[in-house]
């Protein structure tokens, strides 16, 4: 398809101005551009059939199955985005007097409220943008904590090979060093090995409980003992929490900071840019530590404190991305007290179903009960027929399924990692489940033809090692 | 492609060529590069960094993954291959001639495998 710039035309736009009517006030030629931006010019209709051509080569949620591991690309209730496009959530500014945006503030209170209950912490924060944002900014919390104490010596974080690679990448820019423990053969924290590491420098542990093996890590209890004992704190990667919502808090499992990702967990939308929104939830020992402003609730009024001394700072202008919390709020309030743990066992439900539909040709990294993701490997198909992860992943496009999170975590080998998610019908799971059977049959009997999918998308197989290694990344005039 | 018995080799994969003046040069074997796959991007230390055996010294990074090269000596950094930073290809395409690093003032070695010790272990990671 065209780019936006090829369908451009010199002199076409979408409005008319009106002749000006004001005095005309000329800016001095050193604030001037020296030529025109770069702006494609197109009439509103060219524009609309542009983002509706470019909307038609995408797989959403909407689309079709989309078990993306690790990304819960569960489907997202359309009364989130009447809620969140309310004239009293869209219409106000964040320099506003706070006295007149009372019900932002509320929801902004009310959310932390609710998912403080839902993750056993005592305050949030809602100013990082994502969920890697919020790992940074917890990680921050944790340094501002042992500064606090001046225990200055705490410049190590503990991180399970198995981890998500953000993990170690916040760590490292929180100004960390990262300690690696491998995991035991289940897949787990290996806890011998975690003794061994624990130290007086030890800053503190991150970890996702259920793991990304879509495991849950049965020694949790000892693993935070270990870390508190040790005089670290335990961080969450809330990438994981919908398996558990509801069902148990990671601040009962002995955690102390968290970030949760609302654009997975609390059905607001991602991919393309979302915006995402990764709030980070602590236990009181890291609350004076939050960044500001705070909102808080005093005579039935809200109000911003900005007067916290001890505060890590700012990490995103204002209250971070404050529609994204409106879309999580309706979500909580729609599914309630008992809609939320029946949302977390029906994933682990269909989890369970998929994997055992599935476990009959294709092996299973761990082979016991999963929680929310489960994880193949390929490597029998890739050592016997040269068929890889790649090409089963290319191959189910072809089918209409969007790609599980492929070759991650790096602990399984040529790695498939299927995340459902409890928005999906037995009928999609069992369609799933014979298109994965369909794909394997044809692994066995034709090969070849597995290496040529996907055939009928609107792209084939891109060079991912070339755009890698040169990268094309914007319009040349 | 053949391993060279002129060189040694690490359990994680590098390769070690002793060099006459003492000092060693460090690359990656066929076998860690065809498990990477196409490299789209190496990082290397710079030329007077301390590296230390069994520390990570740079790391490569394909369409797959990242990973970790290690250092099976402790010493200092006395040259750097500046061209795998543009080429990242040729590690893919001729693992023996692409050295990371040329390590001086070795202090410290692993314990170093010959050829038939490292091709066992490739067999058995392999099976």
């Amino acid at each position: 398809m065209k780019l936006i710039f090829e369908r451009s035309h010199e002199g076409r736009g979408c409005s008319i101005l009106p002749e000006c009517d004001v005095p005309v006030v000329s800016v001095s030629s050193a604030n001037k551009r020296e030529q025109p931006l770069h702006l494609p010019q197109l009439s509103e209709n060219d524009l609309s059939r542009h983002y509706t051509e470019l909307m038609k080569h995408t797989h959403g949620v909407n689309d079709g199955f989309y078990p993306l591991g690790s990304c819960t690309m569960k489907y997202n209730p359309k009364v989130n985005e009447e809620i969140a496009a309310l004239p009293g959530f869209t219409k106000i500014h964040p320099l506003q007097p706070s006295e007149t945006a009372q019900g932002s503030l509320e929801v902004l209170h009310k959310a932390e409220e609710f998912l403080c209950e839902i993750t056993g912490m005592d305050n949030m924060t809602f100013q990082p943008a994502a969920g890697a944002h919020g790992e940074y900014t917890g990680l921050l919390l944790i340094k501002a904590y042992h500064e606090a104490r001046n225990d200055k010596k705490r410049n190590k974080i503990i991180v399970p090979d198995s981890a998500h690679g953000t993990n170690p990448a916040s760590a490292a820019m929180a100004g960390f060093e990262i300690v690696n423990v491998t995991s035991s053969p289940d897949g787990c924290v290996d806890v011998e090995k975690l003794k061994e590491v624990v130290g007086d420098d030890t800053a503190g542990l991150m970890l996702t409980n259920p793991n990304t093996v879509g495991l849950f890590d049965k020694n949790i209890l000892e693993i935070t003992k270990i870390i508190h004992e040790a005089g670290g704190l335990c961080y969450y990667d809330g990438a994981n929490l919908n398996a558990v919502m509801g069902i148990v808090r990671p601040g009962d499992m002995g955690f102390d900071v968290i970030h949760l990702n609302l654009h997975k967990t609390f059905s607001t939308p991602h991919g393309g840019g979302g915006p995402g929104s990764g709030p980070v939830g602590c236990k009181k020992i890291l609350t004076p530590f939050l960044p500001t402003p705070v909102v808080v609730k005093e005579n039935d009024k809200y109000r911003l404190d900005y007067d916290r001394p001890q505060t890590i700072g700012t990490v995103k202008h204002f209250y971070g991305n404050f529609l994204v919390v409106v879309k999580a709020l309706s979500y909580i309030l729609t599914l309630g007290k008992e809609g939320i743990p029946e949302a977390a066992q029906n994933a682990v439900l269909n989890c369970n179903y998929l994997m055992n539909k599935l476990k009959d040709v294709y092996n299973m990294a761990f082979d016991e009960g999963c929680m929310h993701e489960f994880v193949m490997t390929i490597s029998n198909l890739k050592k016997d027929k040269d068929v890889s992860a790649m090409d089963i992943a290319k191959a189910l496009l072809d089918n209409g399924i969007h790609p599980p999170t492929m070759y991650f975590p790096l602990i399984v080998e040529e790695a498939l990692m299927v995340e459902p998610t409890e928005t999906e019908s037995k009928e999609t799971l069992d369609e799933a489940s014979d298109v994965f059977h369909k794909i394997y049959e044809e692994a066995i009997a034709n090969p070849s033809a597995l290496h040529e999918a996907p055939v009928s998308t609107s792209v084939r197989r891109l060079d991912e090692v070339n755009a890698a290694r040169n990268p094309h990344l914007r319009y040349e005039f | 492609m053949k391993n060279p018995s002129e060189l040694l080799y690490t359990e994680s994969h590098e390769w070690v060529k002793e060099m006459e003046d003492g000092t060693v040069k460090i690359g990656l074997t066929d076998y860690a590069q065809h498990s990477l796959g196409d490299l789209v991007f190496i990082n290397l230390p710079e030329v007077d960094d301390e590296v230390e055996a069994g520390e990570a010294f740079s790391d490569v990074e394909s369409v797959k993954a990242v990973s970790d090269v290690i250092s099976p000596v402790t010493g200092k950094v006395i040259a750097i291959n500046e061209e795998l930073l543009d080429h990242p290809e040729l590690v893919n395409e001729a693992p023996y001639d692409a050295w990371f690093v040329q390590i001086g003032e070795v202090s410290d070695k692993e314990e170093l495998l010959s050829v038939s010790a490292y091709e066992e272990i490739v067999a058995k990671e392999e099976a």
